[in-house]
């Protein structure tokens, strides 16, 4: 029997086998699922999971009030001062592989920095205008949470911490202002560290200082310098707390900052 | 005026004169949706609804994530634009005329010029900490929580940028651009000359008042100052006759600490005055400090 005479049997109404696309079928691997819990379909649910579900994200309440993501409220200053803390902890890593800082060479790799390393020039500027930018949204993070009355109850304690983050970012930035090592830096730093000489009671020159027994070598700007004036042991000193100490703590306060926004009921919207 | 484009100019100037702007558009935003709110607002108003609320993926995300993104592209295209200063290697036999802290810290080498290091430097600073940390127990005015006014917190916003305004931002900007070496004072534009003489005029406070003994000057000027922190009690006792508000709803303690930090922040204009008018150098000298 030929094809064409075939008789025409009406095949059983089955659904269309659909055919996947590539992108489907990667999706349903083992490996896809155990990475992504969720799909991207514009669904409630997964809105949800898109915060809850991430790591990062999950510093986010699932909602938030409606007013408080204007950027005319909140002007995104904090949440841009960690995003430039951020760039300025990359940045300042990748400088780490090429900076040491000892007072014969810190200079010379800068230079090196500069003009050998590729992108050298490039990489240092981004850490220093973002260090420079950090410290501008900081103030105006400050300045947007006074105008908006938002360090009132119950958000006292995270006003503190904030004030805690503002210093620890201005003396962040008042350490790395020195590992440049040339005069602008080491200028700057002695300029600023001379004002401990007059701490009362701990400076050789401040009330009652000498009365104590304070002089040059034994005071609290002593302490800071690790001499009696900005030199090799400044440099060091001020690249550890520029690199290690001073970035843990500001970590630790940042973690504490974050969590306690949430506690005290989120960003403060208009009511 | 070349002088002063080269001062504008410089690489690390650029981000005050940036700042400069986007405090001024800053400030006005506030202040716009503070009178914008004043004019609308309906109250009282309810608990947050959840209805008021939308979903922070995407409408929080998406805006994080483009404002990251415009800044990191204007990071890129300043520092492709302008390189991060490097002057000669650093050498402790050569100081440079003038000799400036990070501009950050402008404001507090500004003070010096009022003030002695002690209270400039280690003092003020501290007290600003202090003081800032110390505004949301200090302020007990329960309105203006979360949204922009200035009708319902006009005292407190006034304070506020009074300091940060005119005190910190200011300061800054003076100890920037204005001051030339030996810390003296240029105009915008003017050269900055190094031989500039200045003469020194200024004269102790109990000198104006002809106090010539040592242990008398030092008493007049604990008084003064003893007088002025008194101003605290003064208008303490004034407010009590008027049976003030304002006292009930602070509470003694609370109205002294507030006290102690606004007139010692006010202690500065108040110095800066008797500078320009009088002369004023010190208040009070004693063998270990001077005021």
């Amino acid at each position: 029997m030929s094809e064409e005479n075939k008789p025409t049997i009406t095949p059983p109404v089955t659904p269309k086998p659909v055919k996947e696309s590539l992108r489907q079928k990667l999706r349903k691997t083992q490996v896809w699922r155990s990475m992504f819990r969720h799909d991207y379909k514009d669904t409630p649910k997964n809105r949800t999971l898109a915060i809850i579900g991430n790591v990062f994200l999950h510093l986010h309440p699932v909602k938030v009030l409606r007013g408080a993501v204007k950027f005319k409220h909140t002007w995104c200053m904090g949440g841009l001062s960690f995003f430039l803390f951020l760039v300025l902890l990359v940045t300042g890593v990748a400088l780490m592989f090429y900076y040491r800082p000892t007072a014969e060479y810190a200079y010379s790799d800068m230079k090196y920095l500069q003009f050998d390393v590729p992108f050298g020039m490039l990489l240092r500027n981004m850490h220093r205008w973002s260090a420079h930018a950090m410290i501008i949204t900081v103030w105006l993070h400050m300045f947007r949470v006074f105008m908006t009355g938002s360090y009132k109850p119950p958000r006292e304690f995270n006003w503190g911490v904030g004030v805690i983050l503002l210093f620890l970012t201005m003396f962040l930035s008042f350490t790395g202002y020195l590992l440049p090592w040339d005069q602008l830096a080491m200028w700057a730093v002695t300029v600023g560290t001379n004002m401990a000489r007059a701490t009362p009671f701990l400076g050789h020159e401040g009330p009652f200082g000498p009365q104590l027994g304070m002089r040059p070598d034994n005071d609290v700007r002593f302490a800071l310098l690790g001499g009696t004036q900005v030199g090799a042991p400044t440099l060091l000193r001020f690249y550890v707390l520029h690199c290690i100490a001073l970035p843990f703590f500001l970590l630790v306060f940042v973690t504490v900052h974050f969590w306690r926004v949430r506690k005290d009921g989120g960003i403060s919207g208009p009511l | 005026m070349n002088n002063f484009l080269k001062i504008i100019s410089q690489p690390d100037n650029i981000p005050i004169v940036i700042m400069l702007f986007l405090l001024a558009f800053f400030l006005g935003l506030a202040l716009w949706q503070g009178i914008l709110n004043d004019r609308s607002r309906v109250k009282p108003q309810g608990p947050r609804k959840e209805a008021d609320k939308v979903f922070t993926f995407p409408y929080l995300v998406r805006s994080e994530f483009l404002s990251a993104l415009v800044v990191t592209l204007v990071l890129f295209v300043w520092s492709l634009w302008i390189d991060a200063p490097l002057e000669e290697p650093a050498n402790p036999a050569k100081t440079p005329n003038p000799s400036k802290a990070p501009w950050y810290f402008l404001g507090l080498q500004e003070m010096l010029v009022y003030f002695d290091p002690w209270i400039a430097g280690v003092v003020l600073p501290s007290l600003i900490i202090v003081g800032l940390m110390a505004i949301p127990y200090m302020d007990r005015n329960p309105l203006g929580n979360g949204y922009y006014t200035w009708k319902e917190r006009k005292w407190a916003i006034m304070i506020f940028c009074f300091g940060f305004f005119f005190l910190w931002v200011a300061m800054i900007t003076v100890g920037t651009f204005f001051r030339g070496p030996g810390w003296n004072f240029f105009m915008l534009g003017q050269e900055w000359d190094p031989h500039k003489i200045v003469a020194l005029t200024n004269v102790n406070l109990s000198d104006l008042f002809h106090i010539r003994s040592q242990g008398l000057a030092m008493l007049f000027g604990v008084g003064v100052i003893g007088a002025y922190y008194s101003l605290a009690m003064i208008s303490f006792l004034i407010l009590k006759l008027k049976k003030s508000q304002f006292l009930k709803d602070m509470g003694i303690p609370r109205f002294f600490v507030f006290m102690f930090f606004f007139l010692t922040m006010m202690a500065l204009p108040i110095k800066m005055v008797l500078r320009y008018t009088l002369n004023v150098k010190y208040i009070l000298v004693t063998p270990w400090f001077n005021v």
